[in-house]
């Protein structure tokens, strides 16, 4: 199995993220997926910079996606799209059907935000020339063994295993609602937030994540007590950027898909870097927040 | 063009109700999981569905089949015989979100007239082309998320007829891209067609009020002068930085009628009312109240404007009495 570095996320400032890519280059994975996946006002990368960041980490040997938004409203959104689809270095992944559509046949990755639930669907990306995709986040263990039991399109599968999981998406920005702003002049406010807002229940409990126009569990995914269900059926392990650790997180993964410790030493390991409670509720077809594997 | 109305019907008698006051087509289910008002006692048989058919063919209207959940590989089968029977009931469209299925509908019944629903979160023509040049569909419903200039943007460039949503429920999450109901309940719009399920609800009177829950998780407290509605999880009031508020969204409904002259003018085909859960007394006065807005507004849209009285009809019937222009009114965004 191998392990990717999903998108960023979140809106961290620019010296911030040359950092976390320059550190990433020296860390055991093998794919790192990059690019804007949740808002376009987000500047502090410009595209120049994703480009100049692939080149750094494919040199560095690793394998470059660029990430592409979920959610395409405007013209300018489709121009920037357009701009990616035609890079012609570094493969696509696709997070929408009008991605999918631009990418007219050639090569790109599938991503969470496409709706793929049964081997019909997945033929039909494959055909429109996906190499990869990625299991939406609300399917089982069970759901996708029976899904690539049928399956005939012979992609590679990948699974989001670390991070707050991106659960929505809307046109309407809930930081700068949080702030009283209009959206339009969000003044940024998602920079301040490395890891999202944590949106409590009145009672205290972590539920959600307000990042932007994204909402996102409160609680963080971890698979990684779960390595062994996967074995046969998943190719690639996503690990989502968080603002600490993200380097530690990693290195757990690696050592326990090297053999080198055993996955539930591996979690055990990693409970203490977790910035959130864990929940893995989803790859057991339970209700996402639960966590079912103890610590 | 015209401008068709499209009402819900969650049965018989709302689905009559719909045509004989003023809806050019309805919208309906059937009665599993195949559509995403999974709703206990809620949506049509086989039989009520031909009865349907027959009703509003007879009147010289429409109606479109709802199968806008995402199969799953186990019961793939369930979801391709709903096509096959709406095919054979005779309905006028069906109304997809699944690309698997839409390959499975136009090649089985290449007659058959193919809508993408608002659960295939199509938001911008590259999308909707993909689907039009790949299995043939010929209606769009556009998520709730998308501005009036955006919504004009899409019109230009697709030879696909738009649909919106005119009144109703309000998503505040693009459609088919929102998992929060499985996050806290297992059973999301894409693979269950329930958003926040009613079985997942519990209500319970506490020292510190009525207090709503979703599988356990608080969404809102109500103090004894508060009007409680739906627990749908986006609308509860929760606590961010230590501030108490309606984080996500506000209970309220959408409501356009003032938007219809635009509406009409940049092309839109159809304007749907959203609420097959609800009653036939509810799809009665909001179809005659936009019966009457559509026809004023073709009449004179120069001279158009909403009166007090539809408003207050449909104010009547709104959640928590609010109304928005949702999206399509850039500031709410």
């Amino acid at each position: 199995m191998k392990l990717s570095l999903g998108p960023l996320l979140y809106y961290w400032p620019r010296d911030t993220m040359l950092d976390f890519y320059a550190q990433a280059a020296r860390w055991p994975v093998d794919i790192v997926y990059l690019g804007e996946t949740v808002c376009s006002r987000r500047h502090e990368f410009r595209t120049d910079d994703w480009l100049k960041t692939a080149e750094m980490l494919a040199d560095a040997g690793k394998e470059v996606v660029l990430s592409t938004q979920a959610l395409i409203e405007s013209e300018s959104d489709l121009k920037m799209l357009r701009r990616l689809a035609d890079n012609g270095r570094f493969l696509i992944e696709a997070n929408d059907m009008g991605a999918v559509g631009l990418m007219a046949g050639r090569p790109f990755v599938a991503g969470p935000h496409i709706n793929t639930y049964n081997p019909q669907t997945l033929q039909i990306l494959a055909e429109a020339g996906a190499a990869r995709w990625v299991m939406p986040l609300e399917m089982s263990r069970d759901m996708l063994a029976e899904l690539l039991a049928q399956d005939t399109s012979g992609l590679e599968t990948e699974v989001f295993a670390y991070g707050r999981m991106p659960l929505a998406f809307s046109a309407r920005c809930f930081t700068a609602r949080r702030h009283n702003l209009p959206k339009d002049n969000c003044q940024f406010r998602c920079i301040e937030n490395p890891y999202g807002m944590t949106l409590k229940t009145r009672e205290g409990q972590s539920f959600l994540a307000l990042n932007g126009t994204q909402t996102q569990s409160a609680s963080v995914y971890s698979l990684l007590a779960a390595l062994e269900s996967m074995s046969g059926l998943v190719d690639v392990l996503r690990i989502s950027p968080q603002p600490d650790n993200t380097g530690e997180v990693v290195a757990l993964f690696r050592a326990a898909l090297d053999g080198a410790s055993a996955p539930q030493q591996a979690a055990h390991e990693l409970a203490p870097l977790l910035p959130e409670p864990p929940c893995d509720g989803y790859w057991h077809g339970r209700a996402g927040i639960e966590q079912t594997v103890a610590y | 063009m015209s401008l068709e109305l499209v009402c819900p019907a969650g049965n018989l008698p709302a689905l009559k109700t719909a045509i004989d006051h003023g809806a050019d087509a309805v919208y309906m289910g059937f009665r599993d999981n195949t559509n995403a008002r999974a709703f206990p006692g809620l949506n049509f048989d086989f039989a009520a569905a031909q009865e349907g058919v027959r009703y509003a063919h007879a009147k010289g209207k429409k109606i479109l089949l709802a199968l806008n959940t995402f199969p799953q590989t186990a019961t793939w089968s369930r979801w391709q015989q709903a096509v096959d029977m709406a095919a054979e009931v005779g309905v006028d469209a069906v109304i997809l979100a699944d690309p698997g299925l839409m390959r499975y509908a136009s090649r089985t019944w290449p007659q058959l007239r193919l809508h993408l629903s608002v659960q295939g979160s199509a938001t911008n023509y590259e999308a909707i082309n993909y689907y039009h040049e790949h299995f043939g569909i010929q209606r769009a419903v556009l998520p709730r998320v998308l501005s009036l200039a955006q919504v004009e943007q899409v019109v230009k460039h697709t030879p696909v007829e738009i649909e919106l949503f005119g009144f109703g429920g309000l998503c505040v999450m693009v459609e088919g891209r929102c998992v929060l109901s499985s996050y806290a309940t297992g059973e999301s719009p894409n693979t269950a067609g329930v958003c926040s399920p009613a079985k997942a609800v519990r209500w319970e009177q506490t020292g510190n009020g009525l207090e709503s829950r979703l599988n356990n998780v608080l969404l809102d407290r109500y103090e004894a002068n508060e009007k409680a509605g739906y627990p749908t999880l986006c609308k509860g009031r929760f606590e961010v930085e230590d501030e108490t508020y309606y984080a996500i969204e506000e209970p309220t409904s959408l409501n356009t009628l003032e938007l219809l002259p635009e509406m009409i003018a940049m092309g839109i085909a159809a304007i749907k009312i959203e609420g097959r859960q609800r009653s036939p007394a509810y799809v009665e006065q909001v179809t005659r109240v936009w019966r009457t807005a559509i026809d004023a507004a073709r009449r004179n849209a120069e001279t158009y404007a909403v009166q007090p009285i539809w408003a207050a009809q449909l104010g009547k019937l709104s959640e928590g009495q609010q109304h928005t222009l949702g999206a399509y009114h850039r500031p709410w965004k």
